[in-house]
């Protein structure tokens, strides 16, 4: 019976925050619907490119309503959305939604990797620099981190190039092959853009840890705990570490989020084939339906992952799954 | 609070370093030891010298006199667009929290959803729509930053909208534009100061980043982004295109991260971080 109510409980939590999900994903898909109306000239012409030619403009207008008001207009756009229907790209013809679903493949490969290089560097570097305060230890963590978060991705990208391609060849400076094709060749291809997207994750996930760990280890149940005679490693392993881990979860589902957009950048630095890079190549080809859909799709994982974060740390937080 | 900022021996290297990139913006034609725009088709890729202390780019441009040139967009996108959103989204946020109920749904929402978007995308986005310029890197930066101000100046507004010298105002018969411009605004700044001097830093790398895609500020104009953009067609035979600009974007965000961090410190003890 009582596992019962924590379902229904559970159940309940998760449904009021998906609705409360709805007016953001509404908003976006808004956003999303008036950037190529922000675009100066005919959207027709924006979203089929200026040799399309006049029966499939007419017939473009007819489906997409635009002799319509712009409310009519936009659900239109976002039943056709729904549907998967997310347009034709400019060049090339293909569906949006099957080229930005296969984009998605090497992204999150790439997002995977850069996140557990992140956190195998952070979260150590975080508990030593706190259980090591003021040490030449924790200065170095912490000065690190600081130029990590100081450097912008591309120019660690470049520097990765320069020192691992070009002066010691070891791994290709651009490029991408399937982990099915190739195991070890993805790895290699793998390894630059993976280390430039979690050196800046991992910065800020040192700091955090190292801030969240110093104000733990000055809390009383950590003083009893070594009041009990309990060795230094027990006390940060089994008492400190649990506590500090809620703002390291947050911040970490926060940093997914924001690998979503560091991903733009990193995967045009590497030609790395992912959704970023297909944003930035369809942004220059003017292939606004391709920009469109990326920044829906985008916004939307955004969003999911956001949520999914909060029901994470509600799981692992007793407090707030009380509150 | 500069005396006090320069006290501190962390923050005043932040002071040195976001000086310095402020002199080079304002003495860029005093420091250049050449036209940054000018080509010397004799001397393409050179190696740093005497001559070019940072070397030249493929049409034989001084690196060091654009370097210093391309302190200027960068400082300028970052001061216009942390300016632009820190008055608006104040504005935004004392408004929302002050009037509450439907204005604050509303408002608010709005900012839920532009946060809702990867800020690298959604200026990428905006200036992709609007097309690349100086403007629209500052508009599309302030937009992104927008959401952060909001959140912070309504918090504080919510606070001290509450308090007995709000009220007394009122029972006094402040108008509105009154309370909330010359009662409110002054008690809720200081958080909203801090956080404006901790996007300074990203406002910058965010510019970098629409340069080196080739939204930002076009070319000739230098800027430290687009020329590292032009720098990666030449690495293996001029590293240091690649090294100069990149010095100068990291130094830069290195001082105003330290700086934020100091000025945190400094006016809003409460948010310290533990050193």
């Amino acid at each position: 019976m009582n596992r019962f109510k924590v379902l229904i409980y559970a159940m309940l939590v998760i449904s009021t925050r998906l609705l409360s999900l709805m007016p953001v994903l509404f908003g976006t898909s808004l956003v999303s619907f008036l950037l190529i109306r922000l675009v100066p000239g005919d959207p027709a012409l924006a979203l089929l490119g200026l040799e399309a030619d006049e029966a499939a403009i007419t017939a473009f207008r007819e489906k997409l309503s635009l002799d319509q008001p712009l409310a009519a207009q936009y659900f239109t756009w976002l039943g056709n959305v729904l549907s998967g229907d997310f347009g034709r790209s400019i060049q090339g013809g293909r569906e949006v939604f099957p080229l930005l679903i296969g984009a998605l493949g090497p992204t999150a490969l790439l997002s995977v990797a850069a996140l557990v290089i992140s956190l195998a560097i952070a979260v150590p570097a975080g508990i030593v620099a706190a259980t090591r305060r003021n040490s030449a230890a924790d200065y170095s963590a912490s000065f690190l981190a600081l130029c990590g978060l100081s450097m912008p991705s591309f120019w660690l990208g470049i520097l990765l190039i320069l020192a691992f391609s070009i002066w010691f060849p070891v791994f290709p400076s651009s490029g991408y092959v399937s982990p099915l094709t190739s195991p070890s060749e993805f790895l290699r291809h793998l390894v630059l853009p993976a280390l430039t997207l979690g050196a800046a994750l991992a910065a800020a996930t040192m700091r955090m840890t190292r801030a969240t760990m110093l104000e733990v280890l000055r809390s009383d149940y950590v003083r009893t705990a070594r009041a009990k005679g309990l060795a230094g490693r027990m006390v940060v392993m089994r008492h400190a570490l649990p506590n500090a881990q809620i703002p390291i979860i947050t911040l970490i589902g926060i940093q997914i989020g924001q690998l979503l957009g560091g991903v733009v950048i990193t995967e045009t630095v590497f030609s790395w084939p992912g959704i970023g890079k297909i944003a930035v190549d369809a942004i220059f080809a003017r292939d606004y339906p391709v920009v469109q859909g990326a920044v829906l799709l985008t916004a939307t994982l955004f969003v999911l992952i956001n949520f999914i974060t909060d029901l994470i740390y509600t799981l692992v937080d007793p407090r707030v799954r009380v509150s | 609070m500069l005396t006090k900022l320069a006290a501190d021996r962390r923050s005043a290297t932040g002071l040195l370093f976001v000086g310095l990139a402020v002199l080079m913006a304002l003495a860029a034609p005093l420091i250049a030891t050449h036209d940054p725009n000018r080509p010397d088709f004799v001397a393409t890729l050179a190696a740093p010298s005497l001559d070019h202390v940072f070397g030249t780019d493929d049409l034989g441009r001084d690196t060091f006199s654009r370097v210093v040139y391309g302190a200027q967009a960068s400082i300028l996108v970052g001061v216009l667009s942390v300016a632009a959103a820190f008055v608006f989204g104040t504005i935004l946020g004392l408004v929302a929290g002050f009037f509450g109920r439907w204005i604050d749904a509303l408002i608010m929402r709005v900012m839920d959803v532009i946060f809702a978007f990867p800020s690298i995308l959604l200026a990428l986005a905006i200036t992709a729509v609007l097309g690349p310029s100086l403007t629209n890197a500052v508009l599309a930066i302030a937009i992104v930053n927008l959401p952060v101000f909001a959140r912070i100046a309504r918090a504080q507004t919510l606070i001290v909208a509450r308090l007995d010298f709000v009220e007394a105002g009122r029972a006094i018969g402040a108008t509105t534009p009154r309370l909330l411009f010359r009662t409110i605004l002054p008690n809720i700044l200081t958080p909203v100061i801090v956080q404006g001097s901790l996007l300074f830093a990203s406002a910058i790398i965010t510019e970098s980043y629409l340069s080196f895609l080739g939204l930002g500020v076009q070319p000739p104009t230098p800027t430290w982004g687009n020329m590292l953009r032009n720098a990666i067609g030449f690495l293996d035979l001029a590293p240091w295109l690649a090294c100069f600009p990149g010095l100068a974007i990291f130094l830069v965000v290195l001082g105003f991260n330290v700086l934020g961090d100091g000025l945190r410190d400094k006016l809003d003890p409460r948010d310290a971080s533990p050193g």
